[in-house]
């Protein structure tokens, strides 16, 4: 489905990916752990399509296209999805138009028919009962005054309405209190399937306890330093990232 | 009259209009002769103003004074051609004008609206002067306003809406001012005098619009009286063509306890300017002035407000916004106004501008002139251009570029469109906005 292959990638003259190599086979869930300012978000950022980072070496092929010749659009209609990290508020436009507009470009890509009002109302009641979501937040403003959990619950909405081929979950868990990490979690495990895959980007063990990674792999200054299954996350969580820096160092 | 020697020298040929036209008003009551003479008077002193005038500072007219204006030919319009410029859903009458002359097969003033009298300025004055004689011409200062001036002398036609006292109108009357390609480029000066009894509801529609590329000039003045608690809604849609030449004044004379909403939205026109002048001339007065421009190309919209506080216990809210693309420019110029014995008033100002391209520009003004002690004035101007982390998060949902655009044009554009309480206005300018704008969503209903 995924493969990532030596990613350099530069904000500015900064680098910040120093060759990341990654293969996501359909059906599979990546957990991306690492220290603040490892390069996780931008691994992220760069799936997605945010213009502020520049790819400077390497290629990423999805369903055997170039990712990175895709504008951000074109990704996410590709089935690409990014639960951003700091959800945008969007004062002006409100929710359910927007998540109306973003259903039926994918759906129109898909060679599927556009929805209207009433379908549309249908298929979203579900999802926002799996979300526990309140109604009244579908005609507010994107994110706007929501806290910091619902703007979460709000990503993970939408992600349950766009139906993604592969979910990128940019720290969803962080701020989140341990009743609505489950529910985040709940939503993110109702989408799994054969069919779909995940990467999951975080800095701490805990969301994996909730939504179970196939692999995991410890990113540091710029590239992969171990990969290994679900028990890695645990052993991480007792030694903590200097664990890692200290090994690399002494290699 | 003698002839003045400004840029241009079409100032000569308005008062030789004037002069010409004077010798035809032998019918006309002499109060109304006396206003236009010192209207002439006062526009042969002004001038058409350069931008050496503080007023018009940054909007360039020289194109209008250099313009031989002429007087335009009849002109048919198609009924199908008009209804595009009349807000569907509404439901009131209709008075329509082509190139400043009434027309009867355009309008619907078939079914009057009960204590409502809609007709022609031209037909009031011939048959009721009498009426007219305390307001018409007699709320704005056009010592000072060179273009009311001129329509104050030159108007031959217009609208006259009475409500009478402790009436409730519920459909809305509209006024449709048409400007056609004529063979040579024309100017008209429509008069507009709305009358609103006390404690009465009322709501007018002024649409002023271009049926093709007119290269004409309409110089519009209203007069909107409020009488002592009413309630009056005014909405004003300039859709000219994109080559015509606009300059409007709307006045609101507020009485006591009253309270006025002015939604003024400017699309069309190469070089357009809107005065927008409240006067709060009685206690507890409340107004809205709300505006919502948008210009591309090299086009120059210019909106100047004036909030006069004369009385106590007032209060003015604004919002005006703009939306400029290309190489257009907008002007926005919002003075405010508390007189000595304005005490207690509450006045509340902001100017929004967003700027689509680097090379748009806007100048923006508050001028706020406060002689009271006891009262409450903020104002806020932000100029800013779309936030590219919203786009992002937009596309990553799947929304192309032109569409995430447009909503977020559309979404700023909110605080004005979404307080209409006129549900088929709000859409109309939702939908007129939308067309303006790239993208394929524009018939997805946003407010």
């Amino acid at each position: 489905m995924l493969e990532i292959k030596n990613l350099r990638a530069r904000v500015g003259n900064k680098e910040i990916l120093k060759g990341i190599d990654l293969v996501v086979k359909t059906g599979e869930v990546h957990a991306v752990m690492g220290p603040n300012g490892s390069g996780k978000s931008t691994l992220a950022g760069v799936l997605a399509g945010r213009a502020e980072y520049e790819v400077i070496e390497g290629s990423v092929t999805y369903d055997g296209h170039d990712l990175l010749a895709l504008e951000p659009e074109e990704r996410a209609r590709e089935g690409i999805f990014l639960a951003f990290q700091y959800p945008v508020e969007i004062p002006g436009v409100n929710n359910a138009y927007f998540l109306k507009a973003a259903l039926n470009a994918v759906r129109k890509h898909r060679g599927e028919p556009e929805l209207d009002a009433m379908e549309f109302m249908a298929l979203i009641r579900g999802k926002m009962k799996l979300l526990d979501m309140d109604q009244a937040l579908m005609s507010r403003p994107i994110n706007e005054g929501f806290s910091g959990g619902e703007k979460k619950r709000n990503e993970i909405f939408q992600m349950a309405v766009l139906e993604p081929t592969l979910a990128i979950l940019d720290e969803t868990d962080s701020g989140l209190d341990i009743d609505a990490l489950k529910v985040v979690a709940n939503g993110v495990n109702a989408l799994r399937s054969p069919e779909r895959s995940a990467i999951v980007v975080t800095h701490y063990q805990r969301l994996l306890n909730y939504i179970v990674p196939d692999y995991v792999h410890v990113l540091s200054e710029g590239r992969i330093v171990r990969s290994g299954g679900k028990e890695l996350a645990l052993e991480l969580e007792d030694k903590g990232y200097g664990w890692i820096e200290t090994a690399l160092e002494r290699a | 009259m003698a002839t003045l020697t400004t840029s241009g020298g079409s100032v000569g040929s308005y008062l030789t209009a004037f002069d010409r036209l004077e010798g035809g008003r032998a019918h006309e009551p002499a109060w109304l002769r006396a206003i236009r003479r010192s209207a002439a008077g006062a526009f042969e002193r002004l001038g058409i103003p350069t931008t050496r005038d503080e007023e018009w500072r940054f909007t360039n007219v020289a194109p209008i004074a250099d313009n031989p204006f002429v007087s335009a030919p009849p002109v048919a319009v198609s009924e199908e051609a008009a209804a595009r410029f009349v807000v569907p859903g509404i439901g009131g009458p209709v008075v329509a004008f082509v190139n400043g002359r009434y027309s009867r097969e355009l309008s619907t003033l078939d079914t009057p609206l009960p204590g409502v009298t809609t007709t022609t300025l031209a037909d009031a004055l011939e048959r009721d002067p009498a009426r007219l004689e305390p307001h018409l011409g007699r709320h704005l200062n056009f010592t000072d306003r060179p273009f009311a001036a001129l329509n104050t002398a030159l108007f031959e036609d217009g609208a006259l809406v009475v409500v009478a006292d402790n009436t409730v109108v519920e459909q809305a009357i509209q006024l449709l001012f048409l400007s056609t390609v004529t063979p040579a480029p024309s100017v008209s000066h429509p008069r507009v005098l709305v009358l609103v009894g006390r404690n009465s509801q009322a709501r007018v529609i002024e649409t002023f619009a271009g049926i093709g590329p007119s290269r004409g000039f309409t110089n519009a003045v209203t007069e909107i009286v409020v009488g002592a608690g009413a309630v009056v809604d005014h909405y004003r849609l300039q859709r000219e063509s994109e080559s015509a030449f606009h300059i409007g004044h709307t006045q609101f004379q507020l009485g006591r306890s009253s309270t006025s909403s002015s939604h003024n939205v400017a699309f069309g026109g190469l070089i357009a300017r809107h005065d927008a002048v409240a006067v709060l001339g009685d206690e507890g007065a409340n107004c809205t002035l709300n505006g919502l421009y948008l210009a591309d190309g090299v086009r120059l919209i210019d909106n100047h407000t004036e909030i006069d506080h004369a009385m106590p216990h007032g209060t003015s809210h604004e919002i005006y916004k703009g939306i400029l693309d290309g190489r257009a420019r907008g002007v926005f110029n919002g003075r405010i106004r508390v007189r000595p014995d304005a005490q207690k008033t509450d006045a509340k100002q902001t100017n929004k501008t967003l700027l689509l391209s680097d090379d748009a520009q806007v100048n923006t003004k508050p001028q706020l002139e406060i002689f009271a002690n006891d009262v409450k004035c903020t104002h806020g101007a932000t100029v800013g251009q779309l936030s590219e982390e919203a786009l992002f998060y937009l596309r990553a949902r799947g929304i192309g570029l032109d569409d995430a655009r447009s909503l977020l044009v559309r979404a700023f554009a909110t605080d004005v469109t979404g307080k209409i309480a006129l549900e088929p206005v709000r859409t109309e300018l939702d939908h007129l906005l939308a067309a303006k704008l790239p993208g394929t969503l524009a018939e997805m209903a946003f407010v």
